[in-house]
């Protein structure tokens, strides 16, 4: 019997039944990859054997192969740090919060959404760990490991040591987090290796699956594991952008000297976090044929999700002008005219068009159900996303108390290097998860289908 | 693990159906072994009997352990093991220190919480589980029954399971 809701629109279309949704998502695991798979590979191996030559000899010859220099002493390395943090908010928003508030859509992006953010983290913290310089010695600078440096702890009272806990603890939650939701669905592929007579793939998914069998109890401690980890990761990424935001908020640095940043820096996390996942999935959904579970609908969910977060970022931007104005600091008022009118006005402008006009354009309801003008907003956003964090951190740095040590910075090899090193590991990464992982969480889609499915005609 | 026991095991194709056929079959005496589903069904562990699980006490039991260990270290660290006098601050202070503890009793919560799942669920990456009905990940919702603590005879209980809506009715020896 299928029920179908009158009101809603169906999450799952095509009249799918529960085995077909074992069938469809398990296919692309089982069958051989594409050539477009293989060529994608490969363009992002070739990313990250450059980047890993940059990276070597950024621990080669030290960090002064960036353009830092004395006035930009954070450039591109915390620009890129804090934008693929704040990418990564969008997988655990979709999987804890919107859990937490019951919203069913989420059940077919989620998988997708939280892969990205691992993988995202991972090419955040290169970063800072770069930076450092000597990276083997990082065990003594970040962790509170007695060593004979100077003071024998770290100091926990530095928001760059509250951003190595943070991250550390988000990485490795939204880890778990998304290995729970892994353990039902390696089962499934096990199985039906068995059937297919696969006896070494049947072993090693049985290992990934834990040898999980789906026993009314043990589903019952699953749900609870499943809810408590929503509980927890949802404070929890609020906290993250949270403390990131606070490696400025905290310092003394007019135009990071403001209390609206960690608000700011949340919402436009989850803007950008949510224009990548559209920009993965809208790509998934085309090579794995996934029409009939990531429909329309849940892409112009993801839209609405867009407009109201850029929207919030649009008024923070404003905010930021009118308090600079408001509170009377010279310093402050000249920081701001000289975004948007000072040598770097381009990125200024470039994220104000691409950060707060291009999303407003989800208003209208053909653009945000149309999937090549999703595609390319969503990109559109994240270049935005990334002059934002470049506005804030540069634009702040390059003219400082003293105009004789103004400067500009420009970027040489290695800055791109290590940007390009994140985007090779990131779609690698990617694209061997959609391999070798069923991209969508079978469980809980089989849970929905009898009553969001779309009758079969 | 016993071994040598005999089950009787039911496939449902609805998981309505099934949960019905649960509260139905315990009514008539009969002890379910367990129920295997491809997805949670709501209200079946209620349909079963089951307690509710507890691993909610044990996260909060192992985030407060996580705070308290955060607070301690840390006041310990900076207060009295190596003072440091940073901008003539308080050595140890309580707001600067709320981050890292947050952090840290979400990791302990969380990682408590899990490992104690598997341990309780008895999972391992290195053990086969005792499948009643391979179909059971897919699409099919699994009862079985076991005859050891059961009175009623193997046929009996088939054909209970047969009048309750399942639709195949087999038996399964390990």
């Amino acid at each position: 019997m299928q029920v179908t809701s009158t009101i809603r629109e169906p999450l799952v279309t095509g009249g799918k039944t529960v085995r077909d949704v074992s069938e469809d998502i398990s296919r692309q695991v089982e069958g051989k990859p594409t050539r477009l798979w293989w060529a994608a590979l490969g363009v992002s191996l070739v990313l990250l054997l450059f980047g890993f030559y940059c990276l070597c000899m950024l621990l080669w010859e030290g960090i002064g192969m960036w353009g830092l220099n004395k006035t930009v002493g954070w450039a591109w390395d915390i620009t890129n740090f804090v934008w693929w943090v704040g990418i990564g908010h969008a997988g655990t928003l979709i999987s804890a919060i919107l859990l937490l508030f019951r919203q069913r859509w989420r059940m077919s992006i989620n998988r997708a959404a939280e892969a990205m953010t691992i993988f995202a983290v991972i090419c955040a913290a290169t970063f800072p760990a770069f930076h450092m310089g000597r990276l083997w010695l990082g065990f003594y600078w970040a962790l509170p490991w007695p060593n004979t440096f100077g003071s024998l702890w770290v100091n926990f009272n530095s928001p760059l040591l509250w951003d190595v806990f943070a991250i550390s603890t988000y990485f490795s939650v939204s880890l778990v987090f998304w290995y729970m939701g892994l353990i039902p669905d390696f089962a499934v592929i096990r199985d039906r290796a068995v059937r297919m007579g696969h006896n070494t793939r049947a072993m090693i998914y049985n290992a990934l699956s834990f040898g999980w069998q789906g026993g009314a109890r043990a589903w019952m401690r699953y749900e609870s594991v499943a809810l408590i980890l929503a509980g927890l990761s949802a404070p929890l990424v609020l906290s993250v952008h949270t403390i990131v935001s606070m490696d400025f908020a905290t310092s003394l640095i007019p135009g990071w000297h403001t209390t609206i940043f960690p608000p700011y820096f949340v919402s436009g996390a989850i803007f950008s976090g949510f224009a990548m996942v559209l920009t993965l999935l809208l790509i998934t959904r085309k090579l794995f044929r996934l029409e009939d579970y990531i429909t329309i609908y849940h892409i112009e969910l993801m839209n609405i999700i867009i407009i109201i977060t850029g929207s919030i970022v649009g008024i923070a931007y404003i905010t930021e002008f009118f308090i600079a104005w408001y509170g009377q600091v010279p310093a402050e008022q000249y920081e701001f005219i000289n975004r948007a009118t000072g040598p770097y006005w381009w990125a200024y402008w470039s994220m104000m068009t691409c950060n707060v006009i291009s999303p407003q354009l989800f208003w209208f309801k053909k653009i945000r159900t149309n999937l090549v003008s999703t595609f390319v907003i969503s990109i559109i956003v994240n270049i935005g996303m990334w002059f934002e964090r470049f506005v804030i951190i540069v634009i702040s740095l390059h003219r400082d108390y003293l105009p004789s040590s103004w400067s500009m910075f420009y970027p040489t090899m290695y800055d791109v290097g290590q940007y390009l090193f994140t985007f090779g590991f990131f779609f690698t990464a990617f694209l061997l998860f959609a391999k070798f992982f069923p991209v969508i969480n079978m469980a809980e889609v089989k849970s929905i289908v009898k009553a969001t499915s779309e009758k079969k005609h | 693990m016993e071994s040598n026991k005999n089950f009787v095991v039911g496939i449902f194709d609805d998981e309505d159906v099934l949960v019905s056929a649960v509260e139905n079959v315990r009514e008539k005496g009969i002890h379910i072994h367990e129920v295997y589903s491809p997805f949670p069904v709501h209200g079946l562990d209620e349909a079963l009997g089951y307690r509710r699980t507890r691993l909610p006490i044990a996260s909060f039991m192992f985030g407060i352990t996580g705070t308290c260990i955060a607070l301690f270290v840390q006041t310990w660290m900076l207060g009295y093991d190596w003072p440091m006098d940073i901008g003539g601050k308080n050595h140890a202070s309580l707001p600067p220190f709320i981050p890292v503890t947050f952090e840290f009793t979400v990791l302990l919560a969380a990682f408590g919480m899990v490992i104690t799942f598997l341990i309780v669920s008895d999972m391992k990456p290195y053990s086969w589980p005792r499948q009643f009905d391979i179909r059971s990940t897919d699409d099919k919702h699994v009862m079985a029954v076991d005859l050891a603590n059961n009175k009623l005879s193997k046929d009996e209980i088939g054909r209970i399971l047969k009048d309750h809506g399942a639709s195949e009715v087999n038996e399964k020896n390990f």
